[in-house]
């Protein structure tokens, strides 16, 4: 696609900003008002740059990428300021205009690679597509799709362009994106949250590869992020944005380092991996030697799930081979893994949920493997399950004092009375009001309910609480109030936790000990400790080494970090579009 | 992202088996929710007392049912009376829907045979309803060849349309309104087994559910106390809208010829002789016509709004 | 994948079977008196015979056989082609059918091509116009057309165009003209239930992320609609066919009647009106067979048409 309109742009090799915005406004329609989602934003992208705009949930970062292509939903709207894009204003611009912009000088790389490739195209139809935008015919474009989707780090490229998404895992989907927000050669990439659908270890490689490509073609990069270890460990520049504003801005070390807002300071002490200036201090130091006994043991379990596809065929899938762990009363311990690392299996199992193929579980001195359902019904009153989704583990029909009580129905405790005193002592051990009784699960943010879902958890007095990723899916500083919720209710009623959780940063901050799984297998485990300082296996290494931990911004030399990149020829032919 | 929608048995079924958008603003609602138990419900009837034509719509139900029930509300003349004077009459202020080629008042006419199809709309639905229901919740409940079994029985229903259905009954039993409602009743099985087969499964997965089933509670209190209330939110809109769709039916069945006997005045049969008078006496199919599309666009509208609220 | 084609066909024909099962329960076991009900249809008075002539009358339709075997022969009949002997007039059904099943094939092919054509063209636009209001107000159009009474949106077309305006016939087969007042009328139907499907496929489609992706590579409005919309939100669409089928056999009773045409569906009401139960029997059969291998051929086809379908059948 040639442009047949020539925007007023500076020329080619200006030093000019690649992204001058000033003074944005945008706001998203909602029954007939603008609500604001950015508020005077001011922000400015020099050629070569990575900037990183850190926010959680609400801040408005993810609705910056959309709107300076024109991208926003149908009900978003900017409502002042401008933004120039390579010398164009996008704000208020004509489609035809827009389109000249996407692709060819920005590229965006969207936020879920699972959902962010057509089902239905295979992935070199998808990549030849941006490179056709490009001016690209015939026979060049399958040679330089293979090329496109080598240099996002896409092993096999021949194999993977004729596959569909749904072949491909969402680290090599990610990189697909990647590949096709090259191809069009733009002079900035816009990725929004690229990498917070992955497991940490993807995360690192891909982030890795993807800021190593924009330095060697100097293109710029604007990462919207919500975690500022991520950030800082990459960024020239970041920029912190709550509710829509730009709260702090500045270089890594220094935001990092000497925070001035109380808001920065906020999310840095909430994030484990940057609460300790990088060094990830576990909140507690055991000796393995002089554990107490376990109130949960796994002895060997094995579990091997029959999958049926759609159309008739199945195959067996080894969950979990050979699990071990003990959980040591009244202490907290940790099952680490990735996605398909069957931790959350291995959770099902202890809670009873699931039978193993093949292994023992005792709780309490009881084996509760072969039990039935039925036989396992009292144990219920000691074992626990908080989820992780708040958003779906409270019935939407149920107020919060019937979904807290209903355990103490279930097992025919107590009389309406003391069930009601019973929900407000709980309310308040997660200290929430006891005005919240009568409300709706929608009424409550995700922090809220997931002290329900503890609250609830509790009410049967159980000895033992088992929680799946609890906080995975709460903004960072909410997580850091969970944990420290249930770090008190531990120390107050004489809790054990198995604490399931895919963040070793998270798991530092409030287990004892802990059993690292990949692939069904337990490769390490021990005191958290011991296993931060000493990893054994390869895997937990790489796992340690993957938490951002801002050690870049924190412990490298500043002259190193940035660089003046200008566009300069690499010998793959690459140059942004001038 | 595929939609299972090959169950539907008819097209109101379709768009009921259809998921229902997520509201697309990932920011949490703003409006002003109302607390407590019946929180949802009261913010509901709010919203439907802001729509004009909703309830407008439920009026004119609300009358149709009403004056089946007491024609003699809604209209002074007898249904069997004849003018002999006033044949073939256009509609005036006299004779609301002019009078038919023995005199008769058209508009008491179709009131007067509005009773049979209403009582056999009911049945028919509520047929369709407790059959539908009860195969979806067990279908969608106990799963494995129970599932299998049920679903193939529903295919069956599904292969036969409705109104051949209806049609080889009357050949056998002639007409009778249980027999027709009977007919069109099962003819509406599956949209209901497939819409609750499928919400079934969908809050089974629940983390909620889970929840439940971890503090203690039996499936048969996860059943009644989660997954039911939680699934008869598109089984009602199903409801509303067969309710049109079974009014149709059994109209077209009188239509045909198949209906009461005279001089009992069912809507079709109604529309049906006045077929003859088309070029005449427009006013002897068309309003009965009319009569009978307004309601069902009620209905329909009525539904949609349901559909919609429930989102 | 083969066992998936076999177990599917293997389903449609237990459906067929059991649909058999049923259709002849109620015309055979409903009524009171069958044969006695078969033979007034035949025009024969059971009461005025002597006994061996009655039963002489009764072995001429079959009806002297135990109902299972009644069943098991005209069972095996369908399924060598033989479709029964009509009742009232004494001649083989497929012939009876054979004759008219031209008229009604035609029809339904032309209401096929209206409501194919009309239903996307409507969905189509219903999503993508740019102006609110005419999108607003096409989408509610669907509803709209689905609620209409067949019988009555024929009593409408037949009273403006035919005697108001007189363009086209109120009656009978004769030329193309007689076709576009029957078809459209169900069309209006068919193609309403195709555009809300569609509409509703669209809807979900354009919120995918994937086509913020597609935007965002520069492409135009019209060529993301078309290269990434309309092929991933036609597929699920493609699974109502069956629905659409038999709504077209249902409609087709009431249009032909009235209509005044001679197909099979006005042969149903004729069938029905004189108890023709083997021809009932027959049309019901053709019925569901439609139906069920339309949806046989729908399901055998979306594997091929949906990748992510597909692939798990290659891993099975």
């Amino acid at each position: 696609m040639t442009a047949t309109l020539e925007p007023s742009r500076a020329g080619p090799g200006a030093a000019g900003p690649i992204v001058e915005i000033s003074g944005l406004d945008v706001g998203y329609m909602r029954h007939r008002k603008v609500r604001p989602a950015v508020l005077g934003l001011n922000l400015s992208v020099a050629a070569g740059e990575v900037v990183a705009i850190v926010g959680e949930s609400g801040s408005g970062k993810t609705t910056i990428a959309n709107a300076i292509i024109g991208l926003l939903p149908e009900n978003g709207r900017i409502t002042a300021g401008s933004a120039l894009v390579d010398g164009v204003e996008t704000v208020g611009a004509k489609e035809k205009v827009l389109r000249t912009l996407r692709g060819s000088v920005v590229g965006l790389v969207p936020q879920d690679p699972m959902v962010g490739l057509n089902p239905t195209q295979r992935i070199s139809s998808q990549i030849a597509e941006a490179l056709r935008l490009r001016g690209l015919h015939g026979d060049e474009i399958h040679q330089q799709v293979l090329a496109e989707l080598e240099h996002a780090g896409v092993p096999e490229p021949e194999l993977r362009a004729r596959q569909y998404p749904h072949e491909l895992s969402g680290g090599l989907r990610q990189r697909v994106l990647i590949a096709i927000a090259l191809a069009g050669r733009p002079k900035v990439i816009v990725a929004d949250e690229p990498t917070s659908a992955l497991d940490v270890t993807v995360q690192k490689r891909i982030l890795d590869h993807l800021v190593g490509l924009v330095r060697e073609t100097g293109i710029s990069l604007i990462i919207i992020t919500h975690d500022l270890a991520v950030a800082a460990d990459r960024a020239d520049r970041v920029v912190v944005m709550q509710t829509g504003r730009v709260v702090e801005e500045g270089d890594p070390r220094t935001i990092l380092v000497a925070p001035r807002e109380q808001y920065t300071k906020k999310l840095i002490a909430a994030a484990p991996g940057l609460a300790h200036g990088g060094q990830l201090a576990p909140r507690y130091v055991v000796d393995r030697g002089s554990l107490p006994a376990p109130i949960l043991t796994l002895q060997g379990v094995t579990k091997t799930f029959r999958v049926t596809s759609p159309t008739g065929g199945h195959h067996d899938f080894q969950a979990l081979s050979e699990v071990s762990l003990n959980v040591p009363r009244g202490q907290t311990h940790a099952l680490v893994g990735e996605s398909g690392s069957g931790k959350t299996t291995a959770l099902r199992i202890a809670l009873g949920l699931e039978h193993p193929t093949a292994g023992s579980v005792v709780l309490e001195d009881t084996e509760i493997s072969g039990l039935s359902w039925g036989k396992q019904r009292p144990l219920r009153r000691q074992v626990q399950l908080v989820h992780q989704n708040p958003f779906a583990s409270l019935d939407p029909k149920y107020t919060i004092k019937q979904s807290i009580i209903e355990p103490l129905v279930s097992f025919k405790i107590g009389d309406r009375k003391a069930r009601t005193a019973r929900a407000k002592e709980l309310l308040d051990q997660v200290a929430l009001p006891t005005a919240y009784l009568d409300r709706l699960p929608t009424e409550l943010s995700g922090g809220q309910r997931q002290r329900v879902a503890i609250a609830r958890a509790l009410a049967l007095k159980p000895n033992l609480l088992l929680l799946d990723e609890p906080v995975s899916a709460l903004d960072v500083s909410v997580q850091a109030q969970i944990l420290d919720l249930l770090t008190e209710l531990q120390r107050e009623l004489g809790l054990t936790f198995l604490f399931v959780s895919h963040d070793l940063a998270v798991v530092s901050q409030i287990s004892h000990t802990v059993s690292v799984m990949s692939n069904g297998r337990i490769v390490e485990e021990g005191p958290v400790a011991e296993v931060f300082k000493n990893p054994q296996s390869a895997y937990t290494r790489e796992l340690i080494d993957a938490i951002p931990r801002g050690t870049r911004a924190l412990t490298a030399d500043p002259e190193s970090r940035t660089q003046d990149a200008e566009p300069t020829a690499h010998n793959s032919g690459w140059t942004p579009a001038g | 992202m595929t939609v299972d929608i090959s169950g539907a048995s008819d097209e109101s079924a379709v768009l009921s088996a259809l998921p229902p958008l997520p509201p697309p603003d990932e920011v949490t609602a703003s409006r002003h929710i109302e607390s407590g138990r019946y929180g949802n419900l009261r913010a509901g009837l709010a919203q439907l007392a802001r729509k004009p034509i909703f309830i407008i719509a439920l009026l004119y139900v609300l009358f149709v049912i009403v004056s089946a029930i007491f024609p003699s509300w809604f209209s002074t003349g007898q249904p069997y009376a004849t003018f002999p004077t006033d044949v073939m009459q256009p509609p005036s202020l006299h004779h609301l829907f002019g009078t038919d080629e023995i005199g008769r008042d058209l508009w008491t006419r179709v009131l007067y045979g509005s009773a049979l199809t209403i009582k056999a709309t009911i049945t028919a639905v509520a047929i369709g309803l407790v059959a539908g229901l009860s195969f979806g919740v067990v279908s969608g409940f106990y799963g494995g060849w129970v599932d299998a079994l049920i679903m193939r029985i529903v295919d069956t229903l599904l292969a036969i349309p409705a109104l051949l259905f209806a049609l080889a009954i009357i050949t056998s039993v002639g007409y009778g309104t249980i027999p027709v409602a009977l007919a069109v009743g099962l003819g509406i099985i599956p949209g209901f087994a497939r819409t609750t087969r499928a919400e079934v499964l969908r809050v089974k997965t629940q983390p909620f559910v889970e929840a439940a089933r971890a503090s203690g509670a039996s499936w048969m209190r996860v059943l009644v106390r989660h997954i039911l209330p939680n699934s008869w939110g598109p089984v009602a809109v199903l409801a509303v809208l067969d309710a049109g769709v079974v009014i149709i039916a059994i109209a077209s069945l009188s239509f045909l010829g198949f209906g009461a006997p005279p001089p009992a005045s069912e809507w079709g049969t109604l529309i049906s002789d006045g077929r003859d008078y088309l070029v005449t006496s427009w006013w002897l199919s068309l309003l009965p016509g009319l009569f009978v599309a307004v309601l069902v666009l009620s209905l329909n509208h009525i539904s949609k709004t349901l559909q919609e609220l429930e989102r | 994948m083969t066992r998936y084609v076999i177990g599917r066909i293997l389903q449609a024909i237990a459906v067929l079977w059991a649909a058999y099962t049923v259709a002849f329960a109620v015309l055979y076991l409903l009524p009171s008196n069958p044969v006695e009900l078969q033979l007034a249809a035949a025009g024969v008075d059971p009461s005025s015979l002597p006994p061996g002539q009655l039963h002489a009358e009764e072995a001429k339709f079959g009806l002297d056989q135990p109902l299972i075997v009644q069943y098991f022969d005209h069972l095996g009949g369908f399924l060598h082609g033989n479709l029964g002997t009509s009742i009232t007039q004494d001649i083989p059904v497929s012939q009876v059918i054979g004759s008219r099943i031209g008229s009604t094939l035609l029809l339904s092919l032309c209401a096929g091509v209206v409501a194919l054509i009309a239903g996307t063209t409507l969905a189509y636009l219903a999503t993508y116009v740019g102006v609110k209001p005419l999108r607003l107000f096409l989408s509610r159009l669907p509803a709209f057309g689905a609620s209409l009474p067949q019988f009555l949106t024929g009593l409408f077309l037949i009273q403006f165009l035919s005697f108001k305006l007189d363009w086209l016939p109120a009656s009978g087969q004769q030329g193309w003209q007689s076709l576009v007042m029957p078809a459209i009328v169900i069309a209006l139907v068919t193609g309403s239930v195709l555009a809300q499907v569609l509409m509703r496929s669209f809807e979900e489609v354009m919120r995918q992320p994937y086509i913020i992706t597609a935007r965002a590579k520069g492409l135009s409005r019209g060529a993301v609609q078309l290269k990434h919309g309309l092929r991933n939100a036609a597929l699920p669409a493609m699974t109502i066919l069956g629905v659409i089928a038999g709504l077209t056999v249902t409609s087709s009773v009431v249009v032909e009647t009235e209509f005044t045409r001679q197909g099979v569906g006005s042969l149903t009401q004729q069938a029905v009106a004189t108890q023709d139960i083997p021809v009932v029997l027959a049309i019901v059969m053709l019925a569901a067979t439609i139906f069920v291998v339309i949806n046989l051929i729908v399901d055998l086809l979306y594997p091929v048409l949906d990748p992510r379908i597909s692939h798990y059948a290659k891993t099975a």
